[in-house]
């Protein structure tokens, strides 16, 4: 069953990226920050003499959850459910939003508090509960500006990496319910302070806390929550009901393989070495905590993603966002023109596979990268994306053999012409004499303008001209001198 | 030793230039170069865009002019690249293919590995009285981990003054038929690479790559006559680096009068 909600891209991603690219603020936004995140990440990366090592036992060990997942799956239900906690199982996106509407209706409240989640971002959850008449407030900082804002995250670890101080000042000023405008300045410790006053009410008033995971254990049934700000805590330990949205591809299988993702998460994401606030929980103990724990198991195509032996190693993902913040192709356009809650270079292998490749204009994510490789190398789990990239690429041209178009063609001439030594010298010959007229304008070596197709390159560099011999010529000459 | 040219199929038709000077160097040094005329293109852009079906041939082509080779080298970081990284995946289903892949590949050399690690030369006797600026190029850099191979043989040319380029290891933009599927962001990535290449004052962006050095010369030639950036005053020009390492005092290097 394929993935189905906030994955979807609505615009090829050329045309979505077109947009961005005419923003100087936002390019100007996205650079200072992914440089800074980049800068430290490679300095506590640096730290750590054994990282390869972390990185390897990081890799072995997800690869092991995904070769056995429906078995740690059931061990997780049946050790979660021992210790008070109720298992849900959803398909899809519209299953999961249902099972958590369900669940927050059975309370009988109207408000519910949220941890930033990456699970509930791809369900859609905060729409599907605002339809059901609830409203979902976010705690964390950057997503609350963002839900303020009422705009998508951009990035996965920064959701309001596209804004500067200045334009979440505005926000804050004109969005946040009482807020006192003339002690609100651009300063992030003003910001933060409006932000508290307006978060603590909520806190202390909800009775429903809605949360994801960054990891859970089948082992012991623990789900664990990393975060840097505390209103996660605040979240895990107030309400009475709690209620918790993960992905199945979120479990380790001992609690002992904690040690080696907290050293790889936070080094990668936020570039510390530890993250402020570390939270696990167990099911229910009696008179602590939440009372009512709920685990909702989101699969929205995961199994199939998980199929495909070369596309698997995509849900390794840890969400640590190191992928985003050191792509070329991420820093120039931004997290929406991927048009996906999962963007870069992650996005651009998961989304796809998530919701099959014909899946709105997600056919379009695989092409977006030069595959330069700079997102393998800062994986902190190894996932080889330029390789699955490619893959995915080769999976769309044969799964549309057979029908005519203009790149196959050329693609397929090229290939005849150069596997027959004969046919390739007779063409590069042509293309030399071809190229004769055009050496005969003002400059040497370079055109301006090409006809289509090559058009497209000549957009915005000028092309090199075929050389006046080729070099087999040349060497030919040469052994006859 | 044998060492076989495999001059690419970029450099056959437009850059003709690096692979003669590839011939000059080795020739210099004593080696006999041969140049097996059966040679056409390594299939990178076929298996790269997806065309897995298509670029085989290209594979089994390659495989079957270079066996007998001792050694093969190639001016071209991205088609070594895709002998050593790519090969062994797209033959994993061709057991015959696979070996003779796994046996060849391991002796196929991007220039400065053949100069540095197999030949054990670094100063070539290259002379070249200009400022330059390197650009390490993505698969050079991070898929054959060339390190500072090209730079050794660099910083040995007489009266050559190497300066740092600003962002060296940020991608260029070009990425094959990237740079036409997403021109927009090809585009502005290589404008942040020319701006660099030009903060350096240098005359010269050189590279292990022409596929690159065409996208970045490209971007550059075509600022060289924008209106405010002294359109008529010499630009800055992309060239291999193994076309420098080429030129003597007494032969100067044929880029320098701009012809190839």
């Amino acid at each position: 069953m394929t993935g189905t909600g906030n994955i979807v891209a609505r615009q090829p991603f050329p045309q979505a990226a077109k947009v961005r690219l005419a923003d100087p603020q936002l390019r100007s936004n996205l650079r200072r920050a992914t440089h800074t995140i980049r800068d430290k990440r490679l300095r506590v990366v640096g730290e750590l003499p054994d990282w390869e090592a972390l990185r390897v036992s990081g890799a072995a060990i997800k690869d092991d959850v995904l070769a056995r997942l429906p078995d740690l799956l059931d061990q997780f239900e049946a050790a979660a459910t021992a210790a008070g906690a109720t298992v849900h199982w959803a398909r899809d996106a519209e299953e999961a939003c249902a099972v958590v509407t369900r669940l927050v209706r059975q309370t009988g409240t109207d408000e519910v508090v949220k941890i930033k989640s990456m699970a509930t971002q791809e369900i859609g959850l905060n729409e599907a509960l605002e339809a059901a008449g609830i409203a979902a407030v976010e705690t964390d900082l950057a997503e609350l500006i963002v839900q303020l804002a009422d705009d998508q995250p951009s990035h996965i670890l920064v959701p309001a990496i596209h804004y500067n101080r200045r334009q979440i000042r505005d926000i804050f000023a004109e969005r946040m319910p009482g807020v006192d405008v003339s002690a609100l300045t651009d300063e992030p410790a003003a910001l933060a302070e409006a932000a508290r006053r307006h978060l603590r009410a909520k806190f202390l008033s909800a009775r429903v806390a809605i949360s994801g995971a960054n990891f859970a254990i089948a082992e012991t049934g623990t789900l664990v929550v990393v975060e840097s700000e505390g209103n996660g805590r605040m979240c895990l330990t107030l309400p009475e009901t709690l209620i918790s949205v993960v992905g199945i591809e979120k479990l380790l299988p001992t609690f002992g393989d904690l040690e080696v993702f907290l050293q790889l998460l936070p080094r990668s994401s936020t570039g510390e070495r530890m993250n402020p606030y570390t939270s696990m929980w167990t099911g229910v103990s009696d008179g602590d905590g939440p009372q009512q724990m709920h685990i909702v198991l989101v699969d929205n195509g995961r199994t199939e993603t998980r199929a495909d032996p070369v596309g698997r190693q995509a849900l390794r993902c840890i969400r640590c966002s190191a992928c985003l913040n050191v792509c070329p192709v991420y820093e120039r356009v931004g997290g929406h023109a991927y048009g996906s809650v999962y963007p870069g270079p992650i996005g651009a292998i998961l989304s796809p596979q998530m919701t099959g490749p014909d899946a709105g204009a997600n056919r379009t994510l695989p092409y977006a990268s030069t595959l330069c490789g700079a997102c393998f190398e800062a994986c902190p789990v190894r996932i080889d994306i330029p390789e699955v990239l490619v893959h995915l690429r080769q999976r769309g041209v044969d799964a549309h053999r057979g029908r005519p178009s203009a790149e196959r063609t050329a693609m397929g001439a090229m290939s005849w012409v150069m596997r027959d030594r004969r046919r390739y010298a007779a063409a590069l010959r042509a293309a030399r004499r071809g190229a004769a007229p055009l050496r005969l304008g003002g400059r040497r070596d370079h055109v301006r303008h090409l006809p289509w197709p090559l058009s497209g390159w000549t957009g915005t560099r000028d092309a090199p001209l075929p050389a006046a011999q080729t070099f087999r010529e040349w060497w030919a000459g040469r052994g006859r001198g | 030793m044998r060492i076989a040219l495999f001059v690419t199929c970029v450099n056959d038709l437009v850059f003709p230039g690096t692979g003669r000077a590839v011939v000059e160097i080795l020739e210099r040094l004593g080696h006999t170069v041969e140049f097996p005329a059966e040679q056409s293109c390594c299939g990178q852009m076929h298996a790269n865009s997806g065309y897995r079906a298509e670029a085989m041939p290209l594979v089994r082509r390659f495989v079957d002019t270079f066996a007998e080779y001792e050694a093969v080298v190639a001016p071209s970081g991205s088609c070594v690249a895709m002998v050593r990284e790519s090969y062994p995946r797209l033959a994993a289903d061709d057991p015959g293919l696979a070996e003779r892949v796994a046996e060849l590949a391991p002796r196929t050399y991007e220039l400065s590995e053949l100069l540095v690690d197999v030949l054990g030369v670094t100063d070539l006797g290259a002379s070249f009285p200009h400022r330059v600026t390197y650009h390490p190029t993505c698969h050079g850099l991070r898929m054959l981990r060339l390190g500072d191979r090209p730079l050794r043989l660099l910083r040995a040319v007489r009266d050559l003054e190497l300066v740092e380029l600003p962002g060296a290891e940020e991608c260029c933009g070009f990425g094959g038929t990237f740079a036409v599927k997403n021109a927009g962001v090809s585009g502005a990535m290589l404008a942040d690479k020319c701006d660099s290449v030009c903060s350096t004052g240098a005359r010269f962006v050189a590279a292990a790559d022409n596929s690159c050095l065409a996208h970045i010369g490209g971007g550059l030639s075509r600022r060289s006559d924008r209106p405010g950036t002294g359109g008529d005053q010499p630009g800055v020009r992309a060239v291999h680096y193994a076309e420098i390492l080429a030129g003597t005092v007494r032969t100067p290097a044929s880029t320098v009068g701009g012809t190839k």
